[in-house]
């Protein structure tokens, strides 16, 4: 199993130092730590292992460091702030494994400017050197971009005229949607290999200002003091983050509330959730009080690790069977503590911790379906997790509930920013408005009635029918369910977030596997290489 | 053959009397570029008359006249060398296509941006050695100085013909910038770091001409040899000038060196006569060495394998048909790569990511040889310590060596061993204090400072003790 748990005192790659209430997370990639052996990442370059570490980090930030009111992330290396994604990484990558590179990275900026949305803590990108590619795509997903005017510094997004693929982590997309710098700029920008420096930067947008190299750290620390002072106040002294480990036991990864048991030949995984066991905090003061280990955090914390186990060390597993576990009126309970006290800082983080896990869920690039049983515990988010499946096949049986819980009204939204709920009933919103109002507990019957499930079987059926519907589902081509089932999951009108996703398995995976980028003559796999690239010029 | 107009404002060989657009668009550069000289260039000496070279042609006899000339006269040109009209490129992956005249669309940036990084050199090394006029060892030397300098501000206005010419908008505000950036700058530094080392004597100065403007010779080399056309022949004419600062470092040196081992051999003890240790000399020569070997970029570099492939820089006299392949294919380097457990391990890698090592190479082969030379001197004189050059890996901040610590003889040591040893093996503040207490000003004709022996030869046939510079 791949892990993923990091801790700043080991940290390989980033420095993570709080100074009052700014905290300063500084890239400096030791060159000699790639995650794999192969290749040496020079000049701020990243790869999964650098990103596991930044993705640590601003979950701490969020979880252990409540006095923080603004990030400045920087550099710790003079000559460059960073020179994004290593290529060398990416040429020797399979496919799946680039393509799971890139969703996590994305996963992790998008964290980012979630803790800027919804924690509160604004990010300034201190730029004070060269900063390419992915480095300027994490810029991006700062709240500002303060650049070193030094006459040589740039920034840039060289991926198309230097190896032909597209900037795979978000940068077109928040260029102009984010950013909104024209269209025909961001053009410009975007096939020029040196990118753009310091006032030209500004005027075009591309960075939010421009400072000497004298006056720059001066500026960025004064700006960061600033954007804290009208950051408010959360609290002191946070929680810590345990490790999450699973104990593997053969093909079943076992956590205390999450289970996940691989059937490699049959191509898929069951994923088991349990509800709350044993009291649970009641409220912001009691959450602070169990630290890592109230369920509302621990559980999703463990399925957020299962589902990376599945993306990077299961890349055949096609289907996730879901299946809910436990006592319906205690996930409830738990939630309707978290619901009247979601303004607590800690409760609020749980929250969108929760609703970001939901997200990695939707993003599952495998087919899930959600089996609601006798014993299933469909109920408040767990609903959602049924709802964010493929399809639910419901037995239709007295013990079967369906109960909407307080949090689906909007707390835990998609990235395309509707609920599980809008989303299903994007032909009825006012039914979706009545579900998510009323939170009503629905019989199986009631609940195939009001479109929650999309079989609902029969007890003597179900055994067969749900066998045949996941052997038929593995049998089909990857690929074609990959782009299908991420076309249908985001019913309704995209944002910034969704498309990103979107961009990234429609077009850049198309890119990544194009003769032009990964064929033996092209650009991705001759870049360094003693040939030039030689392209196939018909467009499609 | 070109037709040379020398009665232009600008003198060139490029028909600026036919182009109206481009002769605007570089007078208008021109004041901007007076003003730099002005303001940033030698300091207080540009009211004496120098005994100069101007560039007037670029035949193979007589291409330049000498007279003397107050500097914010000199006449500045653009002088492309003579090629022939149906050049074919020479090497990389277009062997046998005809040279550009034009920039091809796909290579524009990347040719940009070499331009502008050969260009900024130019003025950089004009405004480190503003100040060395005021402690000249001769008044041989001072016209040496500012011949060097003069010639530094010409290769700078060809750099900028090329940007004004071929690089629109772009190239003229890249052009303006080569006069904002300035040495030393915290905000706004010179591109490459070496030039933004201050030279603050004359033992820098001849140390950054022997090496430095040597680096200058082999990176002009590499574009002169380009399939940019227009690139190729004003890098083919620059390499005339430059030839002579590259003697005015070796020669300046060597006088230095020439001058101890004189002293040595009459048993003078040299601190109480204002001359320069060996010892000293050996650690200025390790450290402006070093500084010019990381000029020629990381020795495993992308960049230059693109370069090369796509016929914008070749090896050194790779027109010459020197080298077997012109393609560079199929061929591997050796390059000796530090190990994270302490050892040296030969690593292959393709010939084209080496191109910055091969050019490398044929420069040190060239700085050994003139290390030979000074050693010579003291050989004559009986004297037995030499000069030596220190091991390519030694302080290094570009390419494979960088971030390790090297002894000037190649050896690999810890972080410790470096800090208690570093000040054996490059000049200490100590040495910097001696040597520039050495620095008298000396401008009687004929006269020289007693750290450094007179040249073998006057300027154009004319005597040594010649009047180079007349002061008013």
């Amino acid at each position: 199993m791949t892990d993923f748990n990091r801790h700043p005192s080991c940290y390989r790659h980033w420095q993570l130092q709080i100074d009052g209430d700014v905290a300063h997370l500084r890239m400096n990639v030791d060159p000699a730590f790639p995650f794999k052996p192969g290749y040496e990442l020079k000049l701020n370059s990243y790869d999964l292992g650098v990103d596991m570490e930044l993705a640590d980090s601003i979950q701490r930030l969020r979880f252990e460091h409540p006095e923080v009111k603004a990030l400045v992330v920087g550099s710790g290396q003079e000559r460059a702030f960073c020179a994004g994604a290593n290529i060398w990484m990416l040429a020797e990558s399979t496919h799946p494994f680039k393509v799971n590179f890139c969703k996590f990275t994305n996963e992790t900026r998008l964290s980012l400017e979630d803790y800027s949305h919804n924690s509160g803590v604004k990010s300034l990108c201190a730029v004070n050197a060269a900063c390419a590619g992915g480095g300027y795509e994490l810029a991006l997903a700062c709240d500002e971009i303060h650049l070193v005017d030094d006459s040589n510094s740039a920034v840039s997004l060289p991926e198309v005229p230097l190896l032909a693929v597209l900037p795979g982590t978000g940068g077109l997309t928040r260029l102009v949607d984010k950013r909104k710098v024209r269209r025909d700029r961001a053009d410009v920008f975007c096939t020029m290999a040196e990118g753009m420096r310091g006032k030209k930067a500004v005027a075009w947008g591309l960075v939010d200002a421009a400072w000497k190299k004298s006056q720059f750290a001066d500026k960025v620390n004064a700006r960061a003091k600033e954007l804290a002072a009208q950051a408010p106040a959360k609290a002191q002294k946070g929680i810590v983050l345990e490790p999450i480990h699973a104990k593997v036991d053969g093909n079943a990864y076992k956590y205390e509330y999450v289970q996940c048991v691989v059937d490699a030949d049959a191509r898929k995984a069951t994923l088991t959730i349990h509800a709350p066991q044993g009291p649970q905090p009641q409220d912001g003061a009691a959450y602070e009080q169990a630290g890592c280990r109230s369920w509302a955090l621990q559980c999703w914390r463990e399925l957020d690790d299962a589902l990376l186990q599945l993306r990077f060390d299961h890349e055949e597993v096609g289907l996730i069977v879901l299946q809910t576990r436990g006592d319906r009126a205690a996930i409830l309970q738990v939630e309707k503590d978290l619901f009247a006290h979601r303004s607590h800082w800690l409760v609020n983080e749980v929250l969108l911790h929760m609703a970001r896990v939901l997200r990695r869920f939707d993003l599952m690039a495998r087919s899930t379906y959600a089996l609601v049983d006798g014993d299933a515990c469909m109920a408040g988010a767990f609903l959602e997790l049924t709802l964010a499946c493929d399809r639910v096949y419901m037995l239709d049986d007295d013990k079967v509930q369906a109960v909407v819980g307080p949090l689906s009204a909007g707390l835990l939204p998609m990235s395309h920013g509707l609920t599980r709920l809008q989303n299903r009933f994007l032909a009825q919103p006012e039914h979706a408005a009545k579900l998510a109002t009323a939170q009503p507990t629905l019989a199986a019957a009631e609940a195939d009635e009001q479109g929650l499930c999309t079989y609902l079987l029969d007890p003597v059926d179900w055994e067969d029918d749900v066998r045949i519907a996941l052997e038929e589902r593995v049998s089909l081509s990857p690929d074609a369910l990959t782009g299908m089932e991420a076309s249908l999951r985001f019913g309704g009108a995209e944002n910034c977030d969704s498309k990103i996703f979107g961009r990234l398995s429609a077009w850049q995976n198309w890119i990544f596997t194009r003769p032009n980028a990964t064929g033996d003559e092209g650009a991705l796999t001759r870049y360094g290489a003693p040939e030039s690239a030689k392209f196939d010029w018909r467009r499609t | 053959m070109s037709t040379v107009d020398l009665e232009s404002k600008i003198p060139n060989n490029v028909g600026l009397r036919e182009n109206k657009r481009l002769t605007m668009a570089l007078e208008k550069w021109q004041p901007k570029f007076l003003d730099w000289w002005k303001n940033v260039g030698p300091s207080d000496f540009n009211q004496n008359d120098i005994y100069l070279r101007t560039a007037v042609g670029v035949g193979q006899g007589g291409w330049a006249h000498y007279d003397y000339v107050k500097m914010p006269d000199y006449r500045w040109g653009i002088f492309l060398a003579d090629g022939p009209a149906d050049r074919k490129i020479h090497f990389g992956d277009m062997l046998g296509e005809a040279a550009w005249k034009e920039v091809p669309g796909e290579f524009r940036n990347r040719l940009r941006r070499l331009i502008v990084t050969q260009g900024d050199t130019e003025p950089a090394s004009v405004e480190q050695q503003r100040l060395l006029g005021h402690c000249c060892p001769s008044l041989y030397d001072l016209r040496s100085l500012f011949q060097v300098n003069v010639e530094e501000g010409r290769h700078l206005w060809a750099m900028v013909y090329l940007l004004h010419t071929h690089f629109g908008g772009d190239g003229r505000d890249e052009a303006d910038a080569m006069l904002e950036r300035h040495s030393g700058d915290q905000d706004n530094p010179r591109i490459l770091q070496a030039f933004n080392y201050p030279v603050t004597n004359w033992l820098d100065f001849f140390c950054f001409t022997a090496f430095m403007d040597r680096d200058g010779k082999y990176q002009l080399s590499s574009l002169a040899e380009s399939s940019f056309d227009p690139l190729a022949r004003t890098t083919q004419f620059m390499l005339a000038e430059e030839a002579y600062h590259l003697q005015t470092g070796e020669n300046g040196v060597g006088r230095i060196v020439k001058r101890t081992g004189e002293l040595m051999a009459q048993g003078q003890n040299l601190r109480n006569v204002g001359a320069i240790p060996l010892e000293v000399i050996q650690r200025y020569v390790n450290f402006w060495f070093t500084g010019s070997i990381d000029l020629f970029g990381g020795e495993d570099s992308t960049n230059a394998a693109e370069s090369f492939a796509n016929g914008l820089k070749g090896r050194y006299r790779e027109s010459d048909g020197i080298y077997k392949d012109p393609k560079a294919l199929n061929a591997n380097y050796v390059l000796e790569v530090p190990t994270e457990d302490g050892k040296i391990s030969k690593q292959e890698i393709p010939l084209r990511r080496a191109m910055n090592a091969v050019l490398l190479d044929a420069y040190i082969a060239d700085c050994k040889r003139i290390v030979e030379r000074w050693n010579r001197d003291l050989d004559k004189l009986g004297v037995k310590e030499r000069i030596s050059l220190p091991d390519r890996k030694f302080h290094r901040y570009q390419g494979v060596y960088a971030g390790f610590r090297f002894t000037p003889t190649g050896e690999l040591i810890d972080e410790a061993t470096w800090t208690k040893r570093h000040t054996e093996w490059l000049p200490t503040q100590a040495d910097r204090d001696y040597v520039n207490s050495c620095m008298v000003k000396v401008t009687a004709p004929g006269k020289f400072a007693n750290y450094i022996a007179p040249p073998q030869h006057g300027v154009n046939e004319k005597p040594i003790e010649f009047e180079y510079v007349r002061f008013h």
